[in-house]
């Protein structure tokens, strides 16, 4: 009875354990597309696209190329060199892949540019689809469970820094300025472009370690996984917390990681209300959530395009268009 | 694990199965070719059909419809509805069921603009872009709610018949969609040219601000354009239905991608550019699906897309536009 208890306590512990983590991971994720939708204003659809990249990198690194070549490190303490050598490696293919995202989009504005981002992120799947050493559209299973929250929170943290001190840099108000008025920034002398592939690489870069953290979480990755509806949970977090506002980005990132998990807590439970009738038990609100969220979207745009958490408006209003 | 995403879907974009008329075993290469020549446009008038719907969007407001695709699947579930309540597949029933479900998104279509569009009419692209997003996750969602995630069977609206020419297999249904949008097609063509609703559209499309300074009142030309667009979008879908014969709430994102793709590759704006670009697409997503690369079908699509845009941004038949400060 009592190993039974400890035991359930251990997987409570461990459920935990994975929604904060997947906090983290959601953190990272959002707040490197912050950069690009954001501060830089460059519509992307295709974050699951890299973060894909990432994570078939990275599994390949720690199941392939880590046993072969470097075997010591794949055991004992040697994980821990191999495992952030792995999520680094997987955000530099990812940053590749924003590279040759980021190449096109100089000539592609807003809507274009979602069509083309969302066009790269379903082209990467077919990719992997179709490469059968990494599993092919079945996926690849048995990826070691390395990741913990200890490299989880410290991606997140550098995530993070590295976006926010990019941006309040002498530099990165560059990346405002493309934000602001594209044409305004070009006549000043700004190389608009440059900035647009900084963005898209460093944003890549960081939803591939994201993607490697994932895989290394739920052990087993499939193309399936890393679709337009992962982006747009992005991108809705996102718009959610105010484009352009980290702190929004992070508070809205852990409450839609939070929120469906709730959700399924809430949906056995009954209700006393005072009439009977379908609602006598919040399953509704569970089968209705995605309903609520596109609602969600649209009433919010609508009302309040900076975004739930953004209090201060720091965009100019545009004349024309 | 599901758990790990708050949005967590059934949606999976490329694994559905793809529109594929059966395909006999041909001894020429000629018959072979001239078969997927006809399988392809038979998939691409359809394309064209949805394509016109962003097409029109564009040309008067300037933005892509994302919803437009959710449409298409609201026109299919409109005639899966209409059909199961009709007696027998026959002519009639077809037609019935085609016009019903054009009233049905010409109304959907009116109802999206007025509420989610008109009142961000003056408001940043990114915005609008958004809320088109937003509009179509909450079609394709209340249509997950509404008629069940799982494919229903569509009902054969028209009768049945395989005709054998010169060894190539023509399906009856091949033969509907053709001539259904080629009729739906000369119809705009007449409306936008001939007509002075349709005069009214072009000089939105050419100067709001002209447009509405002669006496044109841009608000019911927008509607209106929304409502041809939708009504086409809902053609196509009932035709795609007939030849793919199960239909989701998720069915519309592939073919209005790709429809999408065939706008963009016509000149987005241009409306004969948008039926050549459809026709195009299908015919090219035909062949290579008839080929060794079938599992890349999905990708073609985009890749055509990312090349015409760095390559030639306004499109086949489009002009390109220079940019005013």
């Amino acid at each position: 009875m009592a190993g039974l208890l400890a035991a359930c306590a251990s997987r409570i512990d461990d459920y935990f354990a994975l929604i904060i983590s997947n906090i983290g991971i959601n953190v990272i994720l959002a707040v490197s597309l912050n950069l690009i939708n954001g501060y830089t204003g460059q519509f992307s659809l295709g974050h699951a696209g890299f973060m894909a990249v990432g994570a078939y990198t990275a599994a390949a690194i720690t199941m392939f190329a880590g046993p072969k070549f470097a075997p010591a490190l794949t055991q004992g303490a040697g994980i821990h060199v191999l495992f952030p050598l792995a999520l680094v490696g997987g955000g530099l293919a990812a940053a590749l892949a924003g590279m040759l995202v980021g190449a096109p989009s100089l000539r592609l504005k807003g809507d274009y540019l979602a069509i083309v981002t969302l066009g790269f992120g379903e082209i990467i799947r077919v990719i992997f689809r179709n490469v059968d050493s990494l599993g092919g559209a079945l996926g690849l299973n048995g990826i070691p469970a390395y990741t913990n929250l200890f490299w989880v929170y410290a991606f997140a943290a550098l995530t993070v820094y590295v976006v926010v001190s990019l941006v309040n840099s002498t530099y990165g108000r560059g990346f405002l300025a493309v934000h602001d008025d594209e044409i305004a920034a070009e006549a000043m002398g700004i190389n608009t472009t440059h900035y647009k592939i900084t963005a898209f690489v460093v944003g890549a870069f960081f939803a591939g370690v994201a993607g490697g953290l994932y895989g290394h979480s739920i052990l087993t990755i499939a193309p399936t996984g890393f679709d337009f509806m992962r982006s747009i949970e992005i991108v809705v977090m996102v718009i959610l917390g105010g484009m352009g506002n980290t702190t929004g980005v992070i508070i809205a990132a852990v409450l839609l990681t939070l929120l469906p998990e709730g959700l399924r807590m809430l949906a056995g439970a009954p209700v006393s209300l005072p009439f009977s009738g379908p609602f006598n038990n919040l399953k509704w609100i569970a089968d209705t959530r995605m309903i609520i969220y596109s609602l969600l979207v649209i009433v919010l745009m609508l009302a309040r395009p900076q975004g739930l958490f953004s209090w201060t408006k720091r965009t100019a209003t545009k004349p024309g268009s | 694990m599901a758990s790990a995403a708050p949005f967590a879907s059934p949606r999976e974009l490329s694994e559905r199965p793809v529109y594929q008329p059966s395909t006999p075993q041909l001894s020429t290469l000629l018959t072979e070719f001239l078969q997927q020549l006809i399988n392809g446009l038979s998939l691409g008038a359809i394309y064209a059909l949805i394509a016109l719907g962003y097409t029109m969007v564009y040309g008067v407001l300037r933005f892509i419809n994302f919803a437009h695709s959710d449409v298409f699947m609201v026109g299919s579930f409109a005639g899966f509805y209409i059909g199961r309540g009709m007696p027998k597949e026959s002519f009639a029933t077809g037609f019935l069921a085609l016009a019903g479900a054009m009233v049905v998104c010409a109304l959907l279509g009116v109802t999206i603009e007025r509420l989610a569009y008109r009142p961000l009419r003056n408001r940043s692209k990114l915005t609008v872009l958004i809320t088109a997003i937003g509009v179509s996750l909450l079609l394709e969602n209340l249509g997950q709610f509404v008629f069940g995630a799982a494919p229903k069977a569509f009902p054969t609206l028209f009768p049945v018949h395989t005709f054998n020419v010169a060894g190539l297999v023509i399906g009856s249904n091949q033969l509907v969609v053709l001539v259904v949008a080629l009729a739906l097609l000369g119809a705009l063509q007449y409306i936008v040219l001939w007509t002075k609703v349709g005069t009214a559209m072009r000089a939105v499309s050419f100067n709001p601000q002209a447009a509405s300074l002669v006496g044109i009142n841009n608000d019911r030309i927008i509607s209106f354009t929304f409502a041809l667009g939708s009504a086409l979008a809902a053609a196509g879908g009932i035709l795609y239905s007939l030849n793919y014969q199960a239909i989701d709430p998720l069915m519309g994102v592939l073919p209005g991608l790709k429809a999408f793709v065939a706008a963009v590759l016509g000149g987005i704006g241009n409306i004969p550019g948008a039926a050549l670009g459809g026709l195009l697409i299908g015919v090219i997503e035909t062949f290579v699906n008839g080929s060794r690369f079938s599992t890349f079908t999905d990708a073609i699509a985009f890749a055509i897309l990312i090349g015409i845009l760095l390559f030639r941004p306004a499109g086949l038949l489009g002009k390109l536009q220079v940019e005013k400060v």
